[in-house]
Formats: C-alpha cells, sequence, structure tokens
C-alpha cells in the first residue's frame, strides 16, 4: 500500500509562532512549470504590524545576549540546516525549476553562509571598534551597536540563499528583522523558519512575512518602529518611493541589489550604530 | 552670603578688543579660489547681541551653485584625486598651522557675528577647529588603514551645509575629513553665522590650497537645496535639524549618493543619587548652558534621581545666580546672545507653552541688555514625559528637569525619545555607568563629564539623531567608499 503524502500548511512567521495571516488570504504558489504546489499565506498590513512588535519585543533579549553566544546560535542555525538539506533541495528544484545539483548547491552556500557571519559575532566589535586617543584626561571607546528593528525585502531569486544573505547579516550585531521572502519561492523561507524555530533563535527575532512585497514594504518602510530598511530584493518595486518613505523617519536604507547580496562584513556593519562612550579619569 | 556672592561677582568690563579684525565691508562667494558676486540679493550679517550689521554678504543662486560645483568638479579630476595622500595631508597641515596663528582673529568674528562668549570660542571653538584639521591631515596617506580594505575611492565632490550654533567648528569638521579623503568641497555657512568661512577662505588662499577644492556658497534654504539636489554632487553631508535633514534624505532617495546626516537631539543628562555632586552640577550647567543651549547634543533633560532631586535643583538655581550674561565679546562672560531673532521666537514659544503644560519655570535673575537677542538661563521642575518641553529640541538654554528612582526608569526614560544623538551618566559607581551606557540608545555617551569633543572621537546619532559619524576613523568612512576589490567578504572554498 502506498503512502499517500501529508501535504504541509505553509504559514507566516511572527513572535516564534506560525500564524496564518489575520487576513485569511492565501496565494497559489506554482511550480516552474505552473503545477499547483501549495497555498501560502499572503501576509496583511496587521501581519507586518504585528511582526514588528514581536521585532522589537525581542530585540532588547537578542541584542543583550553576548557574542559569543549569538555566534552559537547562528551557528545552530548551520547544523540544521544541514540536517533539512534534502527537504530545501527538493523545494527548491520544485519553485525555482533549477536542477537537483544547483538546489544542493544553493543549500550549502546558504549553509556556509550561516557559519561564516557566526563566527563574526564575537569578533565584527573588535574590527569596527575602537579606543579613542583624545586630548585630555578620557577613557574613550567606540564600539559597534545593532541598528534596532530591520525590515527586509528579500531577493527575488534564489528563496533560500537570498533569504540567508539578507538575514544573517542583520543578526550578527543583535538587530531582529521582519523579512519578506521571495513572493514567488516562498516554500523554502517557511521552512527556513521552521529551522529558525527549532535552533534556539529566539522568537521575534526573525519574523518572516510570505506575499506581495510589493503591497507590504510601504507599510514596514513608513513604520515609526522599524530603524533601517534592506531593500535588497526591492529592485522591481517602486523602491525609490520606499526610500523616501524611509526618509520620515530618517531609517538607514540599502538600496535594491542585483541577485543575491555577497556575505560582506560591510552588511554586518551597515546595521549598526557606533556608540562612543567617554568616560573620566582621575588627576593622580 | 548674598551680600558676599555679590561682590564677588561684580566685575569690571573685559572685552576683547575688536581692532584684530580686518573685516571688509562686503564679502563675495567663494568659488574657484577666489571672491565673486553672486546672482541673488546681497544680505547683511549682523551681530545678535547688538543688531548692529558687521557685512555684506553674497548671496548664492542656482546657477552660483552649479559655479561652484563646477569648480570642484574640475578641481577633484585635474588636481586633488590625482595629489598624493602626502601632499594633501600637507596642505591640510598647513590650514592648521594658519588656523592657529589667526586664532584670536577668528575667535572675535566667531563671537562677534554667532554671539557665544569670546571664552567659549577662543578656548573651544577655534583650538578644536585647528585640532580637526591637524588630525585628519595625518590620515590623508594612511587611508589603507581607515577599516574599508586597500585603496579606498574617495566620492567625488561633497556638498556640505553647516549649522549655525558653531560655524567654523562645523565647517571644519565637514571639510577636514572630506579632503584628507580626496574628496573637493562645496560648502554653505548658516545665513546668520557667514563670517568666520570668509575669513577662512582668506587661510585657504594663504595655504595656496588649490582653486576649487574648497568653495562657499551663502545663502538661504533654496541656496542648499539647489546645493544638495545638484546633479553632480556625489556626497551630501548636513548638520542642522531633523525636519530639515527628513527633506534632504527625501529628496535624495534613490539617487544613490552617499548622506551623512547630524540632526537634532533632546539628550538625558542622568545623575544619580551617588554622583559626585560637585562636578554633576558643573557638568549640568555645561550640559545645557554651554554656548547658550545651542548644541545638538546638549543634556536638554536632566533626569535626576528622586531622593536628590530638591538638593540638585537648589544648587542649580545658585550655580545659574553666579552666571554672567551679556557681552559676547567680554572675557567674563558666561552666557553670550541668542543667535537670532527667529531663535529667540521660538525659544520663547516652547517655555511658554512649558508653563502652559503644567511644569514650573525659573529663570536666573540677570539683567538682560536692552538691545540684542537674549534668553536667561531657564530651569523647569515638575517635567513630565509628554510635555513638549521634554520632547522637542528647544535649541537654547533652557533645561528640563524630570525624575526617576530605578536605573531601569532612568534608562526607559531617556531612550523616550525618537533622537538618539547623546547622553550623560553621573555615578561614583563605574560598573553602573558601563551598564547605563550599554542600554542607552545614543550616539556618544559622556559618563561623569558632559559636551566633550575631539577629532578622533566619532560623533553622530541614533534613530531620527541622524546617521554617519564625524571624527576619529569612523568620520573617514563617510568620505570613502571600498575599492571594488577592497571590503571583508567571505570567499567560497577557503
Amino acid at each position: 500500500m502506498t503512502h499517500l503524502p501529508v501535504p504541509k500548511t505553509y504559514k507566516l512567521y511572527i513572535g516564534g509562532a506560525f500564524p496564518r495571516s489575520e487576513s485569511g488570504r492565501v496565494y497559489e504558489v506554482t511550480s516552474a512549470k505552473g503545477e499547483f504546489l501549495a497555498n501560502a499565506a499572503k501576509a496583511s498590513r496587521k501581519d507586518a504590524r504585528d511582526a514588528v512588535v514581536a521585532a522589537r519585543a525581542a530585540l532588547s533579549g537578542w541584542a543583550g545576549t553576548t557574542a559569543y553566544n549569538r555566534g552559537q546560535v547562528l551557528y545552530r542555525i548551520a547544523e540544521l540546516l544541514e540536517g533539512r538539506s534534502a527537504q530545501f533541495v527538493e523545494e527548491l528544484r520544485l519553485t525555482d525549476g533549477i536542477s537537483a545539483a544547483a538546489a544542493l548547491k544553493q543549500v550549502e552556500t546558504a549553509i556556509d553562509t550561516w557559519v561564516w557571519y557566526a563566527g563574526w559575532a564575537d569578533k565584527y566589535a573588535q574590527v569596527a571598534g575602537n579606543a579613542n586617543p583624545v586630548a585630555g584626561p578620557y577613557f574613550n571607546i567606540s564600539v559597534p551597536e545593532p541598528t534596532g528593528v530591520v525590515a527586509i525585502v528579500a531577493p527575488e531569486s534564489d528563496g533560500l540563499l537570498g533569504l540567508v544573505s539578507v538575514i544573517a547579516p542583520v543578526l550578527v550585531s543583535g538587530n531582529t528583522a521582519v523579512v519578506i521572502a521571495s513572493e514567488g519561492s516562498p516554500l523554502s523561507a517557511v521552512t527556513l523558519s521552521e529551522v529558525l524555530a527549532t535552533s534556539d533563535v529566539p522568537g521575534g527575532v526573525v519574523n518572516i512575512l510570505t506575499g506581495s512585497a510589493a503591497e507590504i514594504a510601504p507599510w514596514l518602510a513608513g513604520h515609526a518602529d522599524v530603524n533601517a530598511l534592506d531593500l535588497a530584493g526591492a529592485g522591481a518595486l517602486d523602491w525609490v518611493d520606499l526610500e523616501a518613505t524611509a526618509a520620515d523617519t530618517l531609517k538607514r536604507v540599502l538600496p535594491p541589489q542585483n541577485g543575491v547580496p555577497a556575505a560582506t562584513l560591510s552588511r554586518i556593519g551597515f546595521f549598526t550604530e557606533t556608540k562612543t562612550v567617554w568616560h573620566t579619569k582621575a588627576l593622580i | 552670603m548674598t551680600t558676599t556672592q555679590t561682590r564677588f561677582l561684580d566685575y569690571s568690563p573685559a572685552p576683547e578688543s575688536t581692532s584684530i579684525l580686518n573685516l571688509r565691508e562686503s564679502y563675495g562667494l567663494f568659488i574657484d579660489g577666489e571672491f565673486v558676486d553672486g546672482n541673488g540679493k546681497a544680505f547683511s550679517t549682523i551681530s545678535p547681541a547688538t543688531e548692529k550689521k558687521i557685512a555684506e554678504i553674497a548671496y548664492a543662486d542656482a546657477n552660483d551653485v552649479d559655479r561652484a560645483v563646477k569648480a570642484a568638479r574640475r578641481a577633484y579630476d585635474r588636481t586633488w584625486s590625482t595629489m598624493s595622500g602626502t601632499d594633501r595631508g600637507k596642505y591640510l597641515f598647513r590650514i592648521a598651522r594658519l588656523v592657529q596663528e589667526r586664532a584670536r582673529e577668528l575667535a572675535v568674528a566667531e563671537s562677534l557675528d554667532n554671539g557665544k562668549p569670546i571664552k567659549e570660542s577662543r578656548d573651544v571653538d577655534i583650538p578644536l577647529v585647528a585640532a580637526w584639521f591637524f588630525y585628519y591631515a595625518g590620515w590623508a596617506d594612511k587611508l589603507d588603514h581607515a577599516g574599508l580594505g586597500p585603496n579606498p575611492r574617495s566620492l567625488g565632490v561633497a556638498a556640505q551645509i553647516v549649522p549655525w550654533n558653531f560655524p567654523l567648528l562645523m565647517l571644519a569638521w565637514k571639510i577636514a575629513p572630506a579632503l584628507a579623503a580626496g574628496n573637493t568641497v562645496v560648502l554653505k555657512p548658516a545665513d546668520t553665522t557667514p563670517l568666520s568661512a570668509l575669513i577662512f577662505a582668506e587661510i585657504l588662499q594663504q595655504a595656496d590650497l588649490p582653486p576649487g577644492v574648497v568653495n562657499f556658497v551663502n545663502g538661504g534654504g533654496d541656496t542648499g537645496a539647489a546645493l544638495v539636489n545638484h546633479k553632480d554632487v556625489d556626497k551630501v553631508a548636513f548638520t542642522g535639524s531633523t525636519p530639515v535633514g527628513r527633506i534632504i534624505a527625501k529628496s535624495l532617495a534613490g539617487t544613490g549618493k552617499s548622506i551623512t546626516l547630524e540632526l537634532g537631539g533632546k539628550a538625558a543628562n542622568i545623575v544619580f543619587d551617588d554622583a559626585p555632586l560637585d562636578q554633576a552640577i558643573e557638568g549640568i550647567v555645561n550640559g545645557i548652558f554651554f554656548n547658550q543651549g545651542h548644541v545638538c547634543c546638549a543634556g536638554s533633560r536632566l533626569l535626576v534621581q528622586e531622593n536628590i532631586e530638591d538638593e540638585v535643583v537648589e544648587r542649580l538655581k545658585d550655580r545659574l545666580g553666579t552666571l554672567r550674561l551679556g557681552d559676547p565679546l567680554d572675557k567674563n562672560t558666561d552666557i553670550g546672545a541668542i543667535n537670532s531673532r527667529a531663535q529667540l521666537d521660538r525659544i520663547r514659544e516652547l517655555s511658554d507653552i512649558g508653563e502652559a503644560e503644567g511644569a514650573t519655570r525659573w529663570s536666573a535673575p540677570c539683567e538682560i541688555p536692552a538691545n540684542g537677542f537674549w534668553f536667561a538661563p531657564t530651569i523647569f521642575t515638575g517635567v513630565e514625559t509628554s510635555h513638549r518641553i521634554a520632547r522637542d529640541e528647544i535649541f537654547g538654554p533652557v533645561l528640563s528637569v524630570l525624575t526617576f528612582r530605578t536605573p531601569a526608569e532612568a534608562i526607559s526614560k531617556a531612550n523616550n525619545t525618537p533622537f538618539g544623538l547623546s547622553a550623560g551618566i553621573w555615578t561614583d559607581k563605574g560598573s553602573k555607568i558601563l551598564a547605563v551606557a550599554d542600554k542607552l540608545r545614543a550616539g556618544v555617551i559622556w559618563a561623569n563629564t558632559f559636551n566633550r569633543f575631539d577629532p578622533a572621537s566619532p560623533f553622530g546619532g541614533y534613530k531620527e539623531s541622524g546617521y554617519g559619524r564625524e571624527g576619529g576613523r569612523h568620520g573617514l568612512a563617510a568620505y570613502l567608499a571600498a575599492s571594488p576589490l577592497g571590503g571583508t567578504t567571505r570567499k567560497a572554498g577557503q
């Protein structure tokens, strides 16, 4: 007797839970050949706002963990991703219409990207910060700190790697994120959220929305409790308008990129603020 | 006691002489190494202490701005971007030395035009101007170590707009790193304080800086808008109000121009009950009454632990009673003139709102001169976090006093603002300082001190206080881009 498959319901990932869209809306995800694969949740403005609330609530805890701890948690994601490799290959093959070999390569690159960024967690502050030799009796030091809540439009291509390439650098320094996943390739995003939920990433640190970026991104760009905006995958949207909207609250904005952003130290640094502390020295 | 204090404070006038100035009756724009006429309607700059005219200043319209940007582009292409870092640095060292040589003249001009006490312009502003050029001069041939990988690139032509509160110092913060990194500059001074930049232009001539490397266009908001929106500008650096910062960020959306914004603040100055109170009182006074409170990082919200509020407020009032308000050029003056009538109106308006909303107002008993723009040092007690005087940047000598009971409450109140530029912490417990400093969302934190500045120390805000840093190694990043092969990138298979 053959086993009748049990398909998964693909839902949002907000505050560590997997809710459906409050709007009750879904959209059809099809294979590259146009066959029905799943109904993904179509996030609404309310879902986006809920995600920002969750991300803000998680910020002080995540930013307050030790850098060593954050590095271990990010490394843990790589470990669990490795174990789920086959599932990601299957989903990417279907949604992106790529060969199993290409899908495997993407999964492997995603795993290595987590490992690379994980290692930076307890080092980037040493590279980006420094003591300052001021002309007076003061101890003076500059250190990078997380910017806060980062809203991200993930790349439309490479459903898994695109997502990892924009989430990982944001998490390294202790930011929390609200991410709009690739509209056409959302399945691996939802599966990645299952990995995050089981790899010691506290709920709310990463929130993943599936649906229409064109519909949700403007709400995030204008949201007063979002500190930065990564438009990596927004090249096909009216991203200039998003950047202009973000100016109302003086968000830090990273403009669109072609394809998947490379893993760079500057991507970590962009979502940090330099804090400089002066402390008096006794005159002895 | 009172009579002793009065006698102790009874100083004879000790004005700094203006004879050191060699001012012209009118100044042009400074474009391509020369003073030239502007197409706009010339305006007068006045002394805010006397409302008397100092000089006539040319006004740049969009065509003048275009001329200046073209000069900067030519200088960038032909001279500055191809010059060795060593030589760029040597020009900056020359400028630093010339500023030192003409320091007194610059200080007098600054106090005359801005209204700040001569002891501040002489001992803080101008020495820091020289220090800023000296610091960045040394960077010019060491850019590989700026943290952007080998061979970082300059950006091109930088459009810079500076405010009126520290006219020449803000100019130095902008120009020194820009030139060290290999950019050329078109800078717009504030329209109420154009004077020191024009004397500085003479210094650039004395330094024989190649024409077009630095250009000054004076004017108002329309001049600034023409400058930042000029299509041949690669970099925009602005220091000023948050509302104008928003407008600039909005108008530059999608242009790809690099932007640095240093905007408003509403800094919390947190005083714990175990603070060294003698120093704290001086620090609170310096935090909000330095430069008449015309300081974006001013400690305008005093958060004092509840059990010492009465003592701190009483001692503050005593101390404020000893401050001398008056002639900015008098060497004994502590509080100078408010920079303009418009700013005075804003301070008055917000103070009136403070009273109307229920806070208690106290102003130092000091004589206000008949002419000019003045505002007595003022303290509001009974301020609540929802009051506008606890939320809006007043940019004047007005302190709002709030209280807290626990460190957690202090942190939460300090962070309860869209701004995030600076903060102060006063306690003798080092571990408390470090724990609180970790949790404050502000770019500069002063522990048991306030309003310290140094060219080696990065300055800039979180949240709606803007983005980017000025000062230190971090300040270079605002004027450089990693070379295409530079920067740290993950390489597969290594």
